[in-house]
Parts: C-alpha cells; sequence; structure tokens
C-alpha cells in the first residue's frame, strides 16, 4: 500500500517536473520581444525602382484584397479592417499603411519581415494564421525589403480596425504559439534542383508570396492546410475552389496555355472565366505583374495537375463536350428542363464544334459541373459576373429573381445529366436554397 | 455613378446600382427601342450588346456594366441599315414587331461567332429568344440572307473560332 502510494507520488513528481520543463520551453518558444518602435523612414528612403519591384511583390500577394474593408463602407486600400468569416469566429485584417498609430508606420524593417517570415508582430504577439505566413516564410530577404519599402510609401491611413470576435481561449495570442508548434514550418524557399529556373520561379511564388493553397487547400480542424491533400480544394466564402492538382476534374486539361490566360486576363479558352473570390486574382492583381512570373506560376501547376499526360486526352473530351452542348437544344425536345435551359442560359453557352467560342463559356467544360457540388454553379446563376471579373467588358446578368430555387436545381440537375459522366447531383433545391441564402445584397432589383 | 459607352458615346448615370441595365436604358436614356418582354430573363426581348455579346438588360444590374460598351438597337448602325437590319425589313420579318429589336441584337451577335450558320447553330443560339407571332421561319431565312451579305463585306477576314 504504502509503496503505492510512493509510486503515484513519485510519478505525479515527474510528471510535475517534465510538465514545468515543457510549459517551460514553450513559453521560451513562445515568447518574442517587441522590437522598438521607428520613426516611419522619411521621403527619398527608397528608391523609385524599389518601391516599383515592392509593387510587383505587393501585387502578387495580393495585400490589397485581404488588407481593405470591403463589407459595410469600403475602406481606403491596404487600411485593413476586411472581415473575415473563419469557422472559429470573424477576424478583421490589420492596417498595414504606414500610419503610426493604427498602422505600421513605427515598424522597422526587421520587424517587417520578423512578421512576414515568423508570423508576430512588432510588438512580439502571435499573429493569427489567417495572415498566411507560413507561406510567406517562404519569401526572399529582397521580396520582403521591396515590399516594405512599397507599403512604407503608401499613403498613410489613419483607420482603427474593429476587434477580432474569436471566443476564449482561442482570443489569447499565445495560443497561437501552440498552433505554429504543430502546423508551421519556417524557411525560405529552397530551389529544387531536379527542376528549371522557370519551374522554380512558379513554386517559389505559388508556394510563397501568391500562397494559393491558402484557398485551395483543405484545412484541418485547427485550420491548418493539409498538407497531405495539398491543392485538393476547399470551400472557401461560400465558393468552392477547386483542386490544382491531378484531382481537377474538368474534361480538358488545365495546360499551362489555359493556366495562363486565365491567370493573366481571368478567362481560359477551355475552361471558362474567374469569378467569385477568384476574380481579383487576374483582374486587380496578376494582370499588372511581369508577364513571365504568370508564366512561371501557370507552368509550376501545369506540372502540379500533370497536364502533359492529360492532355492526350483533350481531343476526344473537347469533341465530346461539343456533342454535349448541343443536346436538347435543337429540333423537338420534349424534355421540360432543356427548354429551361434553353431559354435563360443556352443563347450565350451553346456552342458547335469544333471548340468553345470566346465568349461563350461551355459549360460541359467548366469546373461549375464536374465538382462534388453545384455550389460555384449557383453562386453564377445567383450572382452573374460583371464586366470587370471574368472575360473583361462582358457580363453574364443575374438569375437571382429569374429563377426559383426549384428552376436552379433543375437546370443543376440536367446539366449534370447531359453534359458530365459523374453521379448526379443530390438535394438540390435545398442546396440552392443554402447558396441563396448566403447572398449578401441582392444583385438586380426591378422595382426601380 | 456609373460609367460606360452607350452606342460609341461615354455616359455617366447616377442610379442605383441594383438597377436593370433596361430600365436606364429605356427610362433615364430615352432609348425605347430595346423592349421590355418577360422581366426574368426567358423571352430575350430586352437583348443588347454587351462587349459585343448578346445580353438580357432586364436582369443585368447597372454594377455590373461599369465600364463596359454597350450597344442597343438604335447604335447599331447609323442610318438603321446593318446587314441584318436590312434582311429583316427585305424579308418582312416583323409581324407585331414587338420582339425584333432583340432578335436582331441576338442575331448580330450569333453571325459573329458562326458567320455562316447551320439551322441547328441559328437554333442553338436563337432559341431563348421568343416570337409570339411565330415568325420563326422568316427571322432563319433573314439571318441566312444578312450571313451573306457580311461575309461578301468581311471575306478573307479570320472567323471566331478559338
Amino acid at each position: 500500500m504504502g509503496a503505492g502510494v510512493g509510486v503515484i507520488k513519485r510519478f505525479l513528481a515527474g510528471a510535475a517536473a517534465v510538465g514545468t520543463v515543457a510549459g517551460v520551453g514553450f513559453l521560451y518558444y513562445a515568447w518574442y520581444p517587441a522590437l522598438p518602435p521607428v520613426a516611419p523612414p522619411a521621403a527619398g528612403t527608397f528608391s523609385p525602382e524599389q518601391i516599383e519591384r515592392g509593387r510587383i511583390v505587393a501585387a502578387e500577394g495580393y495585400c490589397a484584397e485581404c488588407h481593405t474593408r470591403t463589407d459595410g463602407t469600403p475602406g481606403p486600400e491596404l487600411a485593413g479592417d476586411y472581415r473575415m468569416e473563419t469557422p472559429f469566429g470573424a477576424i478583421h485584417s490589420s492596417n498595414i499603411t504606414p500610419d503610426v498609430e493604427t498602422g505600421i508606420g513605427s515598424w522597422s524593417e526587421a520587424a517587417f519581415k520578423r512578421a512576414m517570415r515568423l508570423g508576430v508582430s512588432r510588438e512580439g504577439e502571435h499573429l493569427i494564421p489567417a495572415f498566411p505566413y507560413d507561406h510567406f516564410t517562404k519569401m526572399t530577404d529582397q521580396d520582403l525589403s521591396d515590399l516594405y519599402a512599397f507599403l512604407m510609401t503608401r499613403p498613410a491611413v489613419h483607420l482603427a480596425i474593429r476587434p477580432n470576435e474569436l471566443p476564449f481561449p482561442l482570443s489569447l495570442r499565445i495560443m497561437q504559439a501552440g498552433w505554429k508548434l504543430m502546423f508551421f514550418t519556417p524557411g525560405a524557399y529552397k530551389p529544387d534542383p531536379s527542376h528549371d529556373a522557370l519551374w522554380n520561379r512558379g513554386a517559389y511564388l505559388a508556394e510563397g508570396n501568391a500562397h494559393c493553397g491558402a484557398c485551395h487547400t483543405p484545412r484541418n480542424a485547427m485550420g491548418a492546410e493539409k498538407k497531405s491533400a495539398q491543392y485538393d480544394g476547399a470551400v472557401v466564402d461560400n465558393w468552392i475552389a477547386p483542386p490544382l492538382n491531378a484531382h481537377n476534374p474538368t474534361p480538358t486539361t488545365w495546360t499551362e496555355d489555359e493556366l495562363f490566360q486565365y491567370l493573366r486576363f481571368g478567362v481560359a479558352p477551355l475552361h471558362g472565366p474567374a469569378g467569385g473570390p477568384m476574380s481579383p486574382v487576374p483582374h486587380r492583381f496578376l494582370s499588372t505583374v511581369p508577364e513571365e512570373d504568370v508564366h512561371a506560376i501557370a507552368h509550376y501547376y501545369a506540372d502540379i495537375d500533370h497536364a502533359a499526360e492529360r492532355s492526350k486526352h483533350d481531343a476526344a473530351a473537347l469533341a465530346l463536350a461539343m456533342e454535349q452542348s448541343r443536346a436538347g437544344l435543337t429540333g423537338p425536345n420534349p424534355d421540360p428542363d432543356a427548354k429551361l435551359y434553353q431559354g435563360a442560359c443556352a443563347a450565350c453557352h451553346y456552342n458547335a464544334a469544333p471548340s468553345p467560342i470566346l465568349g461563350r463559356p461551355d459549360l460541359a467544360l467548366n469546373n461549375a459541373l464536374w465538382l462534388d457540388e453545384p455550389t460555384n454553379l449557383f453562386q453564377v446563376m445567383l450572382h452573374g459576373l460583371s464586366a470587370e471579373e471574368g472575360q473583361s467588358g462582358v457580363a453574364m446578368p443575374s438569375f437571382y429573381n429569374a429563377l426559383s430555387d426549384a428552376d436552379m436545381a433543375r437546370i443543376a440537375a440536367y446539366l449534370r445529366r447531359t453534359r458530365t459522366t459523374l453521379p448526379p447531383w443530390t438535394d438540390l433545391e435545398k442546396k440552392a436554397a443554402a447558396v441563396r441564402s448566403t447572398v449578401q445584397s441582392v444583385p438586380v432589383n426591378s422595382s426601380h | 455613378m456609373i460609367t460606360f459607352k452607350l452606342n460609341g458615346r461615354d455616359v455617366s448615370i447616377d442610379v442605383p446600382e441594383d438597377t436593370p441595365l433596361l430600365w436606364a436604358l429605356r427610362d433615364d436614356l430615352d432609348l425605347t427601342g430595346t423592349k421590355f418582354g418577360c422581366g426574368v430573363g426567358q423571352c430575350g426581348a430586352c437583348t443588347v450588346l454587351v462587349g459585343g455579346r448578346a445580353t438580357r438588360s432586364c436582369i443585368t444590374p447597372m454594377s455590373s456594366i461599369e465600364g463596359a460598351d454597350i450597344t442597343t438597337i438604335e447604335g447599331l448602325d447609323p442610318q438603321g441599315q446593318h446587314p441584318v437590319q436590312e434582311a429583316w425589313r427585305d424579308i418582312q420579318v416583323p409581324q407585331c414587331g414587338y420582339c425584333q429589336s432583340g432578335q436582331i441584337m441576338q442575331a448580330v451577335s450569333l453571325l459573329r461567332d458562326y458567320p455562316d450558320p447551320t439551322d441547328e447553330e441559328i437554333d442553338g443560339v436563337m432559341g431563348g429568344s421568343l416570337c409570339r407571332c411565330m415568325t420563326y421561319v422568316r427571322i432563319r431565312k433573314a439571318i441566312k440572307k444578312a450571313a451573306a451579305a457580311l461575309r461578301a463585306q468581311t471575306s478573307g477576314k479570320e472567323t471566331t473560332h478559338g
């Protein structure tokens, strides 16, 4: 009995000692000093060439997309307060203009680089990984210096961001240190010598600054990208960010040229336009950077999605799609779903052999019909596409008021049935209603 | 304020951005050639060109056409002598005439994509443009006549097949 108690005591004492050492070790790991505030760099600190290089780095990282408020009254560019709904609660992005009080005006270059590489603020607080420092850590010292030069020469905007809405204990910054311990590997990109310079440039941009995986890789319960499912596709802002790897389901291949057209101009001839949260990537950002960088990213993903192997089947896939594009549209047809599609969609989406016409996105070739869920198809039906999205200068109307959930379900079922070889989607009407409920403001109002 | 190009002119108009383009064209810009049919994008009477592509203006919000280039039936040709319009008159296509501006705009767009359209291509593209008077036979005939005239005008140029 006595011996038993002694064993337990010794065990508890040992566990406490290990726990204390681990705890102290963790605190040591988690603790970062505040870096001293500096006066904002004086005008003329940075050369125009460096600021221009920094502009390109900022564009390739889409900084303005998540650091500019879009809900309520739109905010000034880069002044933060962008509201991001995460599964853990809403968070608001930082003001990254050089305002001293509310922005990063007092951040030294060293503090800025530490934030990008390690996800730690100038004050020594752990940043929330919605800020994708797990990608930015791969950036070169030169790119970070240039980005700093660009940001510190933007107009300073005094704008305090709204507080985050994370519940306790996630609201404790030290919790982020635990996340890093489990999921974060710091370190700059290391070129892969088995690939050429173009591939490595693409990989550097895609894995680092452009942080493609932040949307296109599914996340685990803790919000970290699942390394085992890299680029398998994920749900983001009520859209599906499609797979970028061999799991991408479209019948024709995302070749280097298709990817380039899509990333540079917002529309790929054999796949269709960029919509939803993807639209700014080409239109706001990648159309403004050196063309060779966009080629590099396209080159990299053409390798990731096995384009060389898959494209052997493209001619047959294209011929089949052109055949499917006609289904139910010509001659007498008793199918009421085909009639509905003909009235609402076919004038713009019909195509004849040999290949789709630019401006007539062929639905048989489009991701939206081939994904596991009809989310993106419904999103585009409800919102349409503005002339500034997708193919520039061309608009798709909003069918929000024109098609009921039941109509949308019928069109979706019809397209899946006639233009893919995949099993039918289920519960379509419910899913149409669910996507409709995410539309924040009805795009078109005929009661004016 | 929404700014766009309308029949070759720069236009700025102050309307709520969820206003349908058709409302702005007819009520604010006095271009009444474009007609209101079903109001839900299912009949084609309101068709105009946005960036050269036939678009149902009754369900296209003004927010979507910022910076776009819009052509209505009034802007197709200064004298109303676009080959499609001429063929329409020659063949006496319209009966009541209500759908014809939408039909013509859709046909113009069709002929840019398919300069020598088969019956099937005409059905595929024009199937969403309804005519209560059932003038479809003459619509098809006029499209083929206009196609021949346009091909004669532009012979030697490449088609838009991508």
